[in-house]
């Protein structure tokens, strides 16, 4: 047996065993997430709406360990952060700094699980026809040039967290970032062909709803885990990840029974996403009375821009912007008025009489949407340049898992040709001539 | 009196049912089938496995048409379900001997005009 090494001092056992478990909690949101995605988009883009989540793991675990990790963790300035713990340099099982009481390791670990979920959110804006290959170039341009900006201006030593702006788990860097790049991306790449003409409709609610309730379960990590460990901010952050979704569902049935007379699968599932992502940004700040109310009252207006987006000619596929951009947007909003000095153990918002954080979120608020916006129309314009964003209209309509992956979700094979290695490549040749 | 069979593409099978709406065609059948006509093989791999799709999803149309209709349908199937590449399908004309509504009891021409017609 070999003996066990000792822990770095400084290390607590408590947070770093909850983090380790944090950080696979959050990774799992990304595959939950393919299939929440996938559920919604028609059969024949089952699995390309699925890949693209699990491209973004891929992808962005290797650009975060690259350079993105110490672009938004490094400390450099305010405004980036350099270069300093580019390829893991300096990263090791010691503790980041003397707040800190996990590994530094673990620490760049759960935070690489947010970038990577951030960049597969986006990918909801732009299914059924956004090439593989084009989505996979974006997917790394946009986790270094957009998320670890953002991040490092509300996460790490940047100004907006130096400013004072709150942000517990990522209302700023995940859920604008993805919310407000997604309406960008959905505008640069255009509409699918047959949006406005067609009804096009989810192929499996079942998919929804276990890929929202997967999610969930995630999001205990993500926000849970975004106290770093196992402090009161955590379980105040846990708890509240339990109440804001719940409130949120109930919301969501009242307005459904009200405009549809049925309560609907597909809009729980929305709720469950649109309650957990309100409750991101504020989960360790406000208490749990406050979460109950922004669950309820923030479904609102990202249900009215859900019911409101298809009538226009953005096709902004998934609602990205309304379930994560508008929600987050809300939740930063809220610690402004609702957070409370006697739950977080920082800051009062203003109904606890300090205007001045409302400042800081506003600020927040009107910086990350129009960062992220910007960069990610920029950014997918000059890949436009380079290579086509989407697919032929004939691959779109034939679907994107046999055009971009040559494989079928749901193959029957039926009339399938086992192709043995002596037979040879002879399938380009056609069986029979055409009569 | 003729039973027009289009075996078209399912992608472009909301395209046909909006030509035959706007030609006034309105009795229509529609089911999904796999079949053969000479295309090349789609190959797909899963795995190990490299397999040869023989057989291609497809939608059947099956429309009973009086005279008058028969060249309209077809026009509408040939354009609407048209993409110019090896495998758009083909449409079949079969003469009718007789079409029966079973709710009325009307027979043959009455039978295959809409309704208020």
């Amino acid at each position: 047996m070999t003996q066990v090494p000792a822990l770095a001092a400084g290390v607590d056992t408590g947070d770093t065993a909850w983090m380790l478990v944090a950080t696979a909690l959050v990774l799992m949101m990304t595959p939950a997430l393919g299939l929440f995605y996938a559920g919604l988009v028609r059969g024949k883009n089952t699995l390309n709406t699925f890949m693209m989540c699990v491209a973004a793991i891929a992808i962005a675990a290797v650009t975060w360990t690259a350079v993105g990790y110490s672009l938004a963790f490094g400390d450099a300035n305010e405004i980036i952060g350099g270069f300093d713990y580019a390829f893991l340099n300096d990263v090791t099982l010691e503790p980041k700094d003397k707040e800190s009481t996990i590994p530094h390791l673990l620490f760049f670990a759960f935070q690489g699980t947010f970038c990577i979920i951030t960049v597969a959110l986006i990918s909801g804006a732009v299914v059924e026809r956004i090439r593989f290959g084009a989505y996979m170039v974006f997917a790394a341009l946009w986790s270094v040039l957009v998320y670890a900006v953002l991040a490092h201006w509300a996460f790490g030593p940047g100004w907006l967290f130096n400013g004072g702006t709150l942000d517990f788990a990522g209302g700023v860097a995940v859920e604008m970032a993805s919310g407000f790049s997604a309406l960008a991306a959905a505008l640069v790449v255009g509409a699918r062909k047959d949006y406005g003409r067609q009804a096009l409709l989810p192929h499996n609610a079942v998919y929804v709803l276990l890929g929202a309730g997967l999610l969930w379960f995630g999001w205990f990590g993500f926000n849970g885990g975004s106290g770093f460990g196992t402090g009161e901010n955590s379980v105040l952050a846990f708890v509240n990840t339990m109440l804001c979704p719940a409130a949120a569902l109930i919301t969501w049935f009242t307005v459904d029974l009200i405009r549809g007379r049925t309560v609907t699968a597909i809009g729980a599932a929305t709720a469950i996403i649109v309650g957990c992502v309100l409750i991101t940004p504020a989960g360790g700040f406000i208490s749990p009375g406050w979460a109950l109310a922004l669950g309820a009252g923030g479904a609102l207006p990202c249900y009215t821009l859900i019911a409101f987006r298809p009538r226009t000619r953005v096709d902004e596929t998934l609602d990205v912007l309304a379930a994560h951009g508008l929600a987050g947007l809300t939740g930063i909003l809220f610690i402004g008025f609702f957070a409370q000095k006697s739950w977080n153990g920082l800051s009062d918002g203003l109904l606890y009489g300090n205007a001045g954080q409302l400042l800081d979120q506003v600020l927040a608020a009107v910086v990350a949407p129009a960062y992220a916006f910007g960069m990610t129309f920029i950014l997918l314009k000059l890949i436009g340049l380079v290579m086509p964003l989407r697919a032929s209209e004939n691959e779109e309509a034939i679907g994107m898992d046999v055009t971009q992956h040559g494989e079928e979700a749901y193959a029957t094979g039926e009339g399938a040709i086992l192709i043995t290695p002596e037979s040879g490549p002879e399938s380009e040749r056609p069986v029979a001539g055409p009569a | 009196m003729k039973l027009v069979i289009a075996i078209v593409r399912p992608e472009k099978a909301n395209d046909v049912l909006e030509a035959l709406y706007r030609a006034e065609v309105r009795g229509v059948s529609m089911t999904r089938v796999q079949g053969h006509g000479g295309e090349l093989d789609r190959v797909e791999t899963y795995r190990g496995t490299t397999v040869k799709m023989g057989l291609a999803e497809k939608v059947r149309f099956e429309i009973a048409v009086s005279e008058a209709f028969v060249e309209p349908t077809i026009a509408a199937l040939s354009e609407s379900a048209r993409t110019g590449e090896v495998g758009d399908g083909k449409i079949f004309v079969v003469p009718l001997e007789r079409a029966i509504r079973i709710r009325t009891g009307e027979t043959d021409h009455g039978a295959v005009t809409p309704v208020g017609k």
